[in-house]
């Protein structure tokens, strides 16, 4: 059952195909805890990478917004999690969340100036697009407490927020 | 003649003091605009040249009140910023960050 969810969530962020996370095994809070911190790190992670290697205003103005806004709601999340008593479980859609991620940061390495700046922000979109649709369809409906349930509520409109801002910065790069 | 110079400056004092009077504005307000949870509450506001819109972020995240090709007012986390309105019109700003918030001030002069 959990491989199954996972399978889901993985076919999820590759299509975008929300019947098929219905008809999956929900994650548990404890899991979902988990999957939304590790997506937040996944992304301050390539901030850090931009903001160490772009030249262009834009994209480095832009990955400050990202770690800024994700360390803020990562830490709520920290927060929660421990007012709540919940334990994060580290789980098979995490650990292919960060491998997935380790080898775009590796392919985004090797590129520089114009090349870097328009694969790090068409990533941005991407994985903002994949990460929302998860919490639409998935992890949103799944979660059974009212707090966690509320604060990815709050993670989607800001994430959704971020969507269109990678959109803007990658329409000015062209 | 020389009283009729005076009694005419006196007229103009006096013309020049009514449109004053008349177009003084009634006391310019504070008006507030609360940010919970990436929504600008309420989302159109009615207002007069002199108000102050003052924007109370209450997320853990920062945000802006953006017009574009215009002004841009950023709210801190947990903070207020204010704006003080210098020109009547429709306007409509967004939040820079987060361009899927949206906000509308109606200035009338």
């Amino acid at each position: 059952m959990f491989t199954r969810y996972t399978v889901a969530l993985a076919a999820l962020l590759l299509v975008g195909a929300a019947p098929v996370a219905q008809a999956a095994d929900k994650p548990t809070d404890p899991q979902i805890a988990h999957i939304a911190y590790t997506a937040g790190v996944i992304d301050i992670e390539a901030a850090k990478q931009a903001i160490k290697k772009s030249k262009s205003k834009e994209v480095i103005d832009f990955a400050k917004d990202m770690e800024r806004d994700h360390e803020a709601v990562n830490k709520q999340a920290l927060d929660l999690v421990k007012k709540l008593k919940v334990k994060p479980e580290d789980n098979a859609t995490s650990q292919a969340l960060t491998k997935a991620a380790t080898e775009e940061r590796a392919k985004l390495a090797k590129l520089k100036g114009a090349a870097f700046d328009k694969a790090y922000i068409e990533n941005e979109v991407a994985y903002h697009k994949q990460v929302n649709g998860a919490l639409e369809t998935l992890l949103i409906p799944s979660a059974s407490n009212a707090e966690l349930k509320s604060l990815l509520e709050t993670g989607l409109k800001i994430f959704q927020g971020h969507e269109q801002h990678a959109e803007h910065v990658a329409g000015m790069l062209k | 003649m020389k009283a009729g110079a005076l009694d005419h400056l006196a007229g103009l004092a006096m013309l020049a003091l009514v449109p004053t009077l008349t177009a003084a504005p009634a006391a310019a307000a504070a008006i507030q605009v609360t940010i919970e949870k990436l929504v600008f509450s309420p989302a159109s506001v009615d207002a007069k040249v002199g108000d102050t819109i003052e924007w109370v972020n209450k997320d853990v995240i920062a945000h802006t009140a953006t017009v574009k090709g215009g002004w841009e007012v950023i709210i801190p986390p947990k903070k207020s910023a204010s704006l003080n309105l210098k020109a009547a019109g429709t306007i409509d700003y967004f939040c820079r960050f987060h361009p899927n918030m949206k906000g509308r001030l109606v200035v009338a002069p």
